[in-house]
């Protein structure tokens, strides 16, 4: 249902290059029923050429492939190919040959092409076409470096999924998460960092101490995360391109549960002493903490909203976890989970209308509210799901997964729309897991 | 609350009444081939300063002398029962004899709880241990207090057996 009618809609809304119409709005609710089938065949090149990426020709297939791979990870499409496709000469990149595609089933089609430029670089190209109707529907191009060539697929995809969703892209993204290791009572615990398929993984930190919770800069530069580095636990802030590691507030304090502020100017953290933890903010590049909550309950878990004027966090003020609300500068705190169990690890979605959360009733379950607190919805039914963070583009929520016995943890996205939660490989056992802006 | 400090200080009051009945006793921690003591440590060019070290000898006459270096907590609970404040109790005694050495105090929680609420509840743990400790006459620079949240559990099941054993506050012996 959902897919017919996104797709008329957009034919009947663009008349020439998409780039220039304005995004569709869809609400989606309760799921897909359909997803819309839509062909990826291997990319064309006109001339088959050695890049330090690799031949063009191969190239054509592997941006293809992850095209394909980011489109069916939305949920909303069924790729056919590029495996089982033949492909096509370079000019049909550009004027694709529709009775054979029409013949296929798909609804839709993705060209391209990969050249290879003098400087070393590499042109994509990036097509979308209407089968039905022959039209084209969206165009763009990237110049990446050659070993950038994920993230011109990523772009591509990125363009295919906004055209035809009306939502924002988010496959041209990064997870920092906490990669796990060994027994439950002997776990490594390290920070490593992927693109938002799996690629490009690498960790961050030995694992001689134990890391916790990463989260990413706004500008994608820097990383704050909580240590146990000297046998205490405390906030760092590193730079991902120097490697420089610094403590957020020195001494030996504990220090936790840190967030940047959407203009990065300011960390946001849990600070702990004599029994008590309340929240304070911070300048990123350093100075004295600002003590925005001072009650005798456990304050936690801080997220700010995306303008940057509100905060909400959690607190077992009442008795129990609960969410609250307050301003940047501490003032006027306000419950806002009322609905049966508890209440914890509240994140702002980027697009500033929900609240992801997990939810401990029995189980723990990750859900989404609206920042009044009305609209709980549940989306996950696993034994221990929490720690949710948001896609760049407010439609997916990823979080970790704990087995009940065997301890072991594992990475999951799943939409706001309903649906089965789907797993994100990694080499070892994940958590923590912290979703990137979209990358420039 | 104030019952219990009654009891300690009563308990502690017989124990320096006995002392004084027999020659003093100090007992020394033994030297043994086991034990390395770590030469001085370098302070960390990132925190600004010095791991503690734990000292695994002295550790183990703690706990022979104490009877545990352990306290246990019920679910989100941090408060002392009785069994908890006769443990620290002698713990206070012990480090009272053995002056040379600090304890990190660090307080742990179990798996059934968000990962930054039970680093939170971790400290509410070990601070009730280490502020008993304190009412006990350990002087309060002797004692570091360390949350580990659910990270460090010594039971590996899903149970409520495993579960208990994980709540708990471990009296740490270190350099």
């Amino acid at each position: 249902m959902f897919s017919k009618l996104a797709f008329a809609a957009a034919i009947a809304a663009s008349a020439a290059v998409a780039q220039d119409a304005p995004p569709l709005e869809v609400d989606v609710v309760g799921g897909i029923d359909a997803p819309m089938s839509i062909a990826v065949p291997s990319m064309a090149t006109s001339q088959a050429v050695e890049t330090a990426a690799g031949n063009t020709g191969m190239l054509g297939n592997q941006v293809a492939a992850v095209v394909a791979s980011d489109l069916r990870s939305s949920g909303l499409f069924t790729p056919i190919g590029p495996d089982g496709l033949n492909g096509y000469p370079y000019i049909e990149a550009t004027a694709p040959a529709f009775p054979r595609w029409r013949g296929s089933g798909a609804q839709a089609l993705v060209s391209g092409f990969v050249e290879a430029r003098p400087d070393g670089r590499l042109t994509v190209g990036c097509y979308l076409f209407d089968v039905t109707s022959g039209r084209e529907l969206a165009r763009q191009g990237y110049v990446v470096g050659a070993a950038e060539w994920r993230r011109a697929a990523h772009k591509c995809a990125d363009a295919v999924y906004s055209r035809l969703s009306g939502e924002g892209a988010f496959f041209d993204s990064r997870v920092v998460y906490v990669a796990e290791t060994g027994p439950k009572n002997n776990r490594m615990k390290r920070i490593a960092i992927m693109d938002a398929d799996g690629s490009n993984h690498r960790y961050l930190t030995e694992g001689k101490s134990t890391t916790l919770t990463p989260r990413f800069s706004p500008d994608g530069r820097r990383l704050v995360y909580m240590s146990y580095l000297g046998r205490m636990p405390r906030v760092f802030v590193i730079d991902l391109a120097t490697g420089t590691e610094r403590l957020l507030v020195p001494g030996r304090i504990m220090t936790f549960a840190p967030r940047f502020s959407p203009d990065g100017r300011t960390i946001i953290f849990s600070m702990a002493q004599n029994g008590n933890t309340d929240i304070y903010a911070v300048d990123a590049n350093g100075g004295p903490p600002r003590r925005l909550t001072a009650t005798p309950g456990a304050d936690t878990s801080p997220s700010y909203s995306p303008d940057g004027r509100r905060v909400v966090f959690e607190s077992d003020r009442s008795g129990t976890q609960q969410l609250y609300m307050m301003n940047a500068d501490g003032s006027d705190q306000r419950r806002i989970s009322f609905g049966g169990g508890r209440y914890a690890s509240p994140v702002w979605s980027p697009r500033g209308n929900l609240i992801a959360f997990t939810r401990i009733a029995g189980n723990f379950n990750v859900g989404v509210m609206d920042p009044s607190g009305g609209g709980v919805k549940i989306l996950t039914d696993g034994w221990q799901d929490e720690g949710p963070s948001w896609a760049p583009n407010g439609q997916f929520v990823m979080f970790h997964r704990t087995n009940q016995g065997s301890g072991q943890t594992s990475l999951y996205a799943v939409s706001i729309n309903g649906g089965r939660a789907r797993r994100l490989p990694t080499p070892q056992d994940g958590s923590d897991p912290s979703w990137s802006p979209l990358q420039n | 609350m104030r019952k219990s400090l009654t009891i300690g200080v009563a308990v502690l009051a017989i124990a320096a009444t006995s002392c004084a009945r027999r020659a003093p006793v100090v007992d020394p921690i033994p030297p043994g081939p086991t034990e390395n003591i770590p030469p001085a440590q370098e302070v960390n060019p990132v925190t600004g300063d010095v791991e503690p070290i734990e000292l695994p000898a002295a550790q183990a006459d703690l706990v022979a002398k104490a009877g545990s270096d352990t306290v246990y907590f019920g679910t989100d609970e941090y408060n002392l029962d009785d069994a908890s404040r006769a443990t620290l109790a002698a713990q206070a005694r012990w480090l009272l004899a053995n002056p040379n050495v600090r304890a990190s105090i660090e307080g742990h929680a179990d798996e059934r709880g968000t990962r930054e609420y039970n680093l939170a509840l971790g400290e509410r743990r070990a601070n009730a241990a280490r502020d008993f400790l304190v009412q006990q006459g350990v002087p309060l620079a002797r004692l570091l207090t360390v949350s580990w949240g659910k990270e460090r559990p010594v039971a590996q099941g899903s149970n409520e057996q495993a579960w208990a054993q994980n709540r708990r506050a471990v009296t740490v012996v270190v350099r």
